[in-house]
């Protein structure tokens, strides 16, 4: 079986992550910038399927500046076979319709069985990029499981909702996302470490790809930083803090 | 940090994360538990913690020793208890890769880098210390066996550990009678004395191990008879380095915590970090440990290279290091003032997990010996 992880690099949740202010674009030299934890679990995913069959491929692609390159790097020190890197300066900026219109087209020639991808990335929230590569491969997408497994010719597994769990499946190949309630990854181990630089690396840039040069569709207008955190509210005990506790935790639909 | 290879970063990287994950959330735990987790050991074993500078082909990551002053540095600023057994461990694992055979490689390796099978290292006897080669454990050739009897005193891991390299005497002449002998876990005539009750190192064993007439095949022995005292001296060399890079780790947590302490810490108007003594005394802490870091790194270097002045740096380098990881954190307990003394704030732990560095894999007045000699050597 053949799997595509697609990999996005993200600035580190652990730092600060703030927005440049000229273009509206997240900054990205503010911090460390790493693999998107929910795509580390779509490549334990993977992983998985090749732990129990030695004959899985899995390959993992990034589009992202020269920077991505660490974290094909990072894929593959945990135990990916290859990588291929979409590099190219004209693509900074890409909204997700175009981002997902580039992958597609990297996507056409692999021959995938199954490509995985998280529901959403840590950075962009926009959880929409897998269904637009979907569609654009004319693949069904089987969209945040929490649990899945992958057998020859078919995808199975759970997505939990707030009002229960459903079963999906669909046969393959398919495009598949994972929640963060997903296995967690592994560790890269040393001898990972030390190989992956052995292992081959496609990098490409548009010309590379059947792709129409499209500007993006959407633009930042405006954008504003969040408000200071206010002090949050105190509930006094004057023998009604349960009370008082629980209608807070309903009223802003924390339970 | 500087000067660090692309693979030293990923590796520093992976080993922090293990550590602040898999490690240091129950450090506090198993040290007021005494529990030794002998499945975390298995999982960093996974990651090819077993066998840092053991050869690839049985399963070792085939690094350098430089590679493994890091990883010690990071494992030990999360648990210097668990550091500091694993690189014991590696020591033991070391020496079956560079003294045994193939055969032996091939039964014993495997186990060993995975870290399914533990290892412990027994020099030491109730009555002999740093005078080690007059070590009265016996083995006793008897057709194609030796039959050994003695008690080891303090030896890591003890009860839990699968293979034991034991320093036995075949002959009566000092340390050219001494000769290394691998005794498996179960052999008939080996047990174990009750867990010692310790001041630190709560999250691994320390127990005596008795022999009475425990009986293991020739094939059983590293190298030739009259090489033990070589060998383990051989051993301690990469195990001093490490056990000083365990000290740096847990006294780099301690001056970290010590740093974010004292800018919080509010006292006579402003926190305390504003006292130019105390920030002075920052710094001196954080120049013993780059002091430390140098040294280390220096005998790592020379291990590699085979450098003929090995013995020495590694001797200076785990005096250096165990003296500066102990001084650092006892220092970062004094400047957290009470707080530093409750268990809850984790330095307590550090000051009494390093502790023992400075007394054990030779002691530094042995380092100071050892050097000394060297230095009045003709
Ligand atoms: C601050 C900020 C502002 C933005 N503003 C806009 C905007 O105004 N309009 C707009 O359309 N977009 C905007 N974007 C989103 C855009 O730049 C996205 O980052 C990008 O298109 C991917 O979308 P996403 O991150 O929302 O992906 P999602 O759809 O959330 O990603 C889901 C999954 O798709 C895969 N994936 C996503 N991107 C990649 C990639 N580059 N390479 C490989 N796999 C990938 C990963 O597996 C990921 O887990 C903004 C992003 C940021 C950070
Ligand atoms: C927790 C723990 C774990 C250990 N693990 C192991 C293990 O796994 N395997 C193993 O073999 N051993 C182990 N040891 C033993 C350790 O290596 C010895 O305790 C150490 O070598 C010192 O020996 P000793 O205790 O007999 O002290 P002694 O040799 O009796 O020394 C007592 C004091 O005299 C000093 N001294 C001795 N000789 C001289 C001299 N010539 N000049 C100046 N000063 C001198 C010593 O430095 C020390 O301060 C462990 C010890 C402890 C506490």
């Amino acid at each position: 079986m053949k799997i595509v992880v697609l990999i996005k690099q993200v600035p580190d949740t652990a730092d600060e992550r703030t927005l440049d202010p000229a273009t509206g674009w997240l900054n990205r030299d503010a911090g460390d910038n790493i693999v998107d934890e929910i795509n580390e679990r779509a490549l334990e995913t993977a992983l998985r399927v090749k732990d129990g069959d030695k004959s899985t491929e899995v390959v993992v692609l990034a589009m992202g500046p020269e920077e991505a390159a660490k974290a094909i790097r990072k894929a593959l020190s945990m135990g990916a076979d290859s990588g291929i890197h979409i590099l190219d300066g004209s693509l900074a900026g890409a909204d997700a319709a175009r981002t997902a219109a580039v992958l597609a087209a990297a996507l056409k020639g692999a021959g995938a069985d199954v490509i995985v991808a998280g529901n959403e990335s840590t950075d962009g929230r926009g959880g929409v990029v897998p269904a637009m590569v979907a569609e654009h491969l004319g693949l069904p997408l089987v969209g945040s499981l929490a649990s899945l497994e992958l057998a020859p010719g078919k995808v199975s597994g759970e997505r939990q909702g707030e009002s229960g769990t459903l079963s999906v499946s669909a046969a393959l190949p398919a495009v598949v996302t994972v929640t963060e309630r997903s296995a967690e990854a592994r560790f890269p181990n040393f001898k990972g470490i030390l190989t992956a630089k052995r292992k081959p690396v496609a990098t490409l840039s548009l010309s590379d790809l059947d792709v129409p040069a499209t500007p993006a569709h959407t633009v930042i207008v405006s954008h504003s930083e969040r408000p200071a955190r206010t002090a949050g509210t105190k509930i006094v005990d004057e023998g009604n803090a349960g009370t008082l506790l629980a209608d807070y935790l309903v009223e802003n639909r924390l339970v | 940090m500087e000067n660090l290879t692309e693979d030293q970063q990923s590796i520093v990287a992976m080993v922090r994360d293990f550590a602040t994950t898999a490690l240091a959330p129950h450090a506090g735990e198993w040290d007021e538990a005494k529990h030794f987790p002998v499945d975390v050991l298995a999982e960093a074993g996974t990651l090819g913690m077993g066998g840092i500078y053991v050869a690839e082909d049985y399963g070792g990551s085939g690094m350098t020793r430089t590679d493994a002053v890091l990883i010690f540095e990071e494992l030990a600023a999360a648990d210097p208890s668990i550091a500091a057994y694993i690189s014991i461990h590696n020591m033991v694992a070391w020496m079956v890769d560079a003294f045994g055979n193939d055969t032996q490689r091939a039964a014993w390796l495997p186990g060993l880098t995975a870290m399914t099978d533990l290892g412990s290292y027994c020099l030491t006897e109730p009555g002999v210390g740093s005078d080690a080669a007059a070590l009265s454990t016996r083995a006793v050739r008897d057709g194609d066996h030796y039959v050994i009897n003695g008690t080891k005193q303090f030896i890591s891991g003890a009860g839990s550990s699968a293979l034991y390299i034991v320093m036995a005497r075949t002959q009566d002449n000092g340390s050219h009678g001494i000769t290394a002998i691998v005794v498996p876990d179960g052999t008939p005539g080996l047990s174990f004395g009750a867990e010692e009750k310790k001041m630190g190192w709560r999250a691994q064993p320390t127990r005596q191990v008795v022999f009475e007439d425990v009986r293991v095949p020739v094939t059983n022995r590293l190298g030739r008879e009259g090489d033990g005292f070589t060998i383990a001296m051989k051993g301690l060399n990469g195990g001093r380095v490490n056990i000083g890079a365990c000290s740096l780790g847990g006294g780099r947590a301690a001056f970290d915590k010590s740093v974010a302490y004292l800018k919080e810490r509010q006292a006579f108007g402003g926190p305390l970090i504003k006292q130019q003594h105390l920030l002075f005394e920052l710094a001196d802490m954080d120049t013993e440990l780059e002091t430390a870091r140098t040294m280390l790194l220096r005998a790592a270097a020379a291990l590699e290279t085979g450098d003929p002045d090995t013995v020495k740096l590694c001797a200076m380098a785990k005096r250096v290091a165990t003296d500066a990881g102990f001084h650092v954190a006892n220092q970062a307990l004094q400047l957290h003032g009470g707080y530093g003394y409750l268990s809850e704030y984790g330095l307590e732990k550090i000051v009494r997990d390093l502790r023992v560095h400075q007394i054990l894999e030779g002691s530094n007045e042995i380092m100071r010996l050892i050097v000394g000699r060297l230095a009045v050597e003709d």
